[in-house]
């Protein structure tokens, strides 16, 4: 990438002000920013323009990696976290820095408009290093956005299934909607580690909420008790309907030495009796 | 020779393994333990791994021989504190330890021996 | 994928099979591996590491951390110059072991990893490689 000719430098710097008002009058004009303040863009594009104007002083953009520019990329990337958790889109983001190219466009025209060749070639160059800037932007933007995602999902995931404390020593998880592999293994590394944290000595996982299990979760739900003996508790399963039954026979998966039972209660009804309580009426 | 030691509480003997194992320090506790039950006469033994971050096979084949070698010296074996993490990559490593006896910590892990002495 | 970063340590000795553990718990940590995901990984290294000494007399493992968009992830490889595996269909078959183990060795490290892939050459050596994205 070429560097700018100190001329089209000097001519970004004088008039950086007039090159503020036409790029914020643009944005007003073409872009909802609905998501933003606009006293907020405001100070983003002042603050841009400044890093741009001390940007081009310095040299070509390269990576952003290097000297001058990466207060700019630090600037881009904090710029487009905030945006990207603030919920503005893709677009609006890529627009706000492409819409820098017109009034730049306008300034130099009329600054350098009678002499064709190298104006176009100015042209040019500014248009490159923004594209850079768009570019390292939107795909830190990209970035922000999926590790937004990837927290609402294991959110969602804790949420979904909350291991509930039933008694002193009894934990139990109410499972419910369909399982899949992944829920499965996060849900039940959260009860494992309910068991330690509570030491609790019975968890039943109640799967009366479930319609339907495939292999991997069946296989899931074996492992998950085998783990809970290991650590030196147990474990009852509870509310398996005929379906699910019906499955866990068909995979010839082995059941043996689980302890199902047909319902909560009657979980819980074992569990007491195992911890050496009883419930009965008060007279 | 860097060694692992072994408390005597009683009848019952108390490992807590806190560092992370090589093979030959997990083969001399192996030893070790077998002479102690030995010269003790000892009717329990309690293995603490909660400060255990991995247990793999070696150290897996470690636990069920110690519990069985025990076993046959009359003495019951408890393995207590292993980790959720721990668990579940031993599950899924293939290792289920079938026969070796676990609590959640020392206390319930000395319960259970009493209990098992209790009815013996 | 992109290497971000890569370095290599020696497996030669029963204590390496410890001190390649603590590397890659440390690594594992620093790419944001759960930490069952890191349990499971360490153990696979420290099964794999004890091949390497025992079996291969000895090697090295090379690790890096790789990048994929926002995944990130751990590649290892064993590898070691000794007598090889002749039968690796059998090698990685449950409860098969050569030594006095539970031959629980190759075929466990397997499912504690996402991606596994073996290579041996009898007189020439073995190389294992395993993969654990976050």
């Amino acid at each position: 990438m070429t560097n700018l000719n100190h001329r089209t430098v000097d001519a970004l710097r004088i008039n950086h002000g007039e090159l503020l008002r036409n790029w914020a009058a643009d944005m007003e004009a073409n872009t909802s920013q609905a998501a933003l303040k606009a006293g907020e863009l405001q100070q983003q594009m002042t603050e841009f323009l400044r890093l741009f104007v001390r940007g081009v002083e310095a040299g070509s953009p390269g990576s952003l990696a290097t000297g001058e520019w990466s207060e700019m990329r630090h600037f881009l990337e904090k710029l487009s976290y905030n945006w990207a958790v603030m919920g503005v889109d893709s677009q609006e983001t890529a627009a706000f820095i492409f819409s820098l190219k017109r009034p730049v466009m306008v300034l130099l025209q009329r600054e350098f408009g009678d002499e064709a060749l190298f104006f176009v070639e100015q042209l040019w160059v500014v248009s490159e290093f923004i594209d850079v800037l768009a570019m390292h932007t939107i795909s830190t933007f990209q970035k922000s956005r999926e590790a937004v995602i990837k927290r609402q999902q294991e959110e969602l995931l804790e949420l979904s299934t909350p291991v509930v404390k039933l008694w002193d020593g009894i934990l139990a998880l109410p499972m419910i909607g369909t399982l899949d592999s992944q829920r499965t293994q996060v849900v039940m590394e959260s009860l494992l580690q309910r068991i330690v944290d509570t030491g609790s000595q019975i968890a039943i996982i109640d799967i009366i909420g479930v319609p339907t299990v495939d292999t991997l979760v069946a296989q899931h739900l074996l492992k998950t008790v085998t783990a809970i003996r290991l650590m030196g508790a147990d474990c009852i399963i509870s509310g398996v309907r005929p379906q699910i039954a019906q499955t866990i026979v068909h995979l010839g998966l082995d059941l043996q030495g689980i302890v199902t039972k047909a319902n909560l209660a009657d979980a819980l009804a074992l569990a007491l009796a195992r911890t050496g309580l009883s419930v009965g009426r008060a007279s | 020779m860097e060694r692992i030691p072994i408390l005597r509480m009683g009848e019952f003997l108390l490992v807590t393994i806190q560092v992370d194992m090589h093979d030959q320090l997990a083969l001399t506790l192996q030893d070790d333990l077998a002479d102690r039950i030995s010269a003790t006469s000892a009717r329990g033994v309690l293995i603490d791994i909660s400060a255990l971050d991995m247990v793999d096979s070696f150290i897996g084949r470690m636990i069920s021989t110690i519990s069985g070698v025990a076993r046959i010296m009359d003495a019951e074996t408890v393995v207590v504190g292993m980790q959720p993490a721990v668990a579940i990559t031993l599950v899924e490593l293939g290792l289920t330890l079938p026969g070796v006896s676990t609590a959640l910590d020392v206390e319930r892990g000395m319960n259970l021996l009493r209990t098992r002495m209790g009815r013996a | 994928m992109n290497s971000v970063r890569s370095g290599s340590h020696p497996v030669r000795l029963e204590q390496d099979v410890v001190l390649a553990r603590q590397a890659v718990r440390k690594l594992a940590q620093e790419c944001g591996l759960r930490l069952v995901d890191q349990t499971k990984l360490v153990t696979a290294v420290s099964e794999l590491a004890r091949n390497t000494v025992v079996y291969g007399g000895g090697g090295e493992m090379d690790w890096e951390v790789l990048e994929d968009g926002p995944r990130k992830g751990i590649r290892l490889v064993f590898r070691d110059e000794g007598p090889g595996i002749a039968d690796l269909k059998l090698a990685l078959t449950d409860g098969w072991t050569s030594g006095g183990g539970l031959g629980l060795g190759l075929t466990g490290a397997r499912r504690l990893v996402d991606e596994f892939d073996i290579a041996s050459t009898p007189g020439v050596g073995t190389r294992v490689t395993i993969v654990r994205w976050n």
